[in-house]
């Protein structure tokens, strides 16, 4: 089985504008309802992956949380222009300690 | 530990040993696994962090020279510039199965068949650092792309660790040694059983005896 999804990228204008040009969809929102709303629509029209900007990620904790144990679609946090908070690596950390019990990879 | 609730009869005994054998297969199929969900998971979780770092930094130097491109192109150009993309990306999906994990597996399918051609503006009026942004998302888009993949499977695998661990454990910790005990109790009821009636078979027979021919 095999089907074709696209990729969006959610965050704020000056972090995700640079994606356009790789041929993602880019959408530009820092509001937390309209991140929630936005992340629900994308997932149930066809985008398989979705990156988005850590602080935006802040604002939606819920949502995608939600997405998390789905297999599709894969929701991944990247830093944006302000720096980098950790919040991906911390994502990667939980993981490890709901599969082990602790977290081995400190 | 509780005994369960059933009726110590001999048909509820050899159900319940058959039932008792189930368990203890079952135990040790989930614990298998378990182990081997844990090894690969293990395996995928390093990569997983190796391309996390990778990415973040990647983005990190495209974003620096978003930053500076930002600051000398006007906000319009710059916006103007990336307005229609050249290049378009889909992402073909496939499945593996990992030890009964239904995980998604990415591969990217561009629009052109070259993948470098990705500039969707004229040299002549944005600066060279708008270049070098796109040029360096495109470098770690790849990575981005594996790490999407990744970081899913990693997730589904944890919850299917989870959902195993707790079934181990409660064949372990709790079945299992629910049906033990009982078996052991019906196991001893019968012997009782038994050993009443014989008793009483031996009252009855000294009693005829006595009757019949006055022995005492």
């Amino acid at each position: 089985m095999s089907e074709l999804l696209k990729t969006a990228v959610i965050g704020d204008s000056a972090s995700v504008s640079g994606f356009s040009a790789l041929g993602l969809s880019v959408f530009c929102e820092t509001e937390a309802d309209k991140i929630s709303v936005l992340i629900n629509k994308l997932a149930s029209s066809g985008f398989g992956v979705i990156y988005i900007t850590e602080p935006a990620a802040a604002l939606a904790v819920d949502t995608i949380k939600k997405y998390r144990s789905r297999r599709l679609p894969s929701i991944v946090l990247i830093p944006a222009v302000g720096g980098n908070t950790g919040e991906g690596m911390r994502g990667l950390h939980e993981t490890v300690e709901k599969a082990v019990g602790s977290d081995i990879l400190k | 530990m509780a005994r369960l609730n059933v009726n110590p009869t001999r048909m509820e005994l050899s159900s319940l040993k058959k039932k008792l054998t189930s368990a203890q297969r079952g135990h040790k199929l989930l614990k298998d696994k378990r182990d081997e969900l844990m090894r690969q998971f293990m395996n995928l979780i390093k990569e997983n962090k190796k391309l996390r770092l990778e990415v973040e930094e990647g983005i990190r130097t495209a974003n620096r020279y978003m930053a500076v491109a930002g600051s000398v192109m006007q906000r319009e150009v710059l916006e103007t510039a990336l307005m229609m993309p050249k290049q378009e990306v889909e992402l073909e999906i496939s499945e593996k199965n990992v030890m009964s994990v239904n995980i998604p597996v990415f591969s990217p399918k561009y629009r052109t068949g070259d993948t470098d051609d990705i500039y969707s503006y004229g040299t002549a009026f944005t600066s060279v650092d708008l270049d070098g942004a796109i040029m360096a998302l495109s470098d770690i888009f790849p990575k981005m792309i594996r790490l999407a993949e990744i970081e899913k499977a990693c997730q589904l695998m944890a919850d299917e660790i989870e959902k195993t661990r707790r079934r181990v454990n409660a064949l372990e910790h709790i079945m299992i040694p629910d049906y033990q005990e009982t078996i052991r109790f019906i196991t001893m009821k019968l012997a009782e059983n038994e050993r009443s009636t014989t008793i009483s078979l031996i009252k009855v027979k000294d009693m005829v005896l006595k009757q019949n021919h006055n022995f005492s």
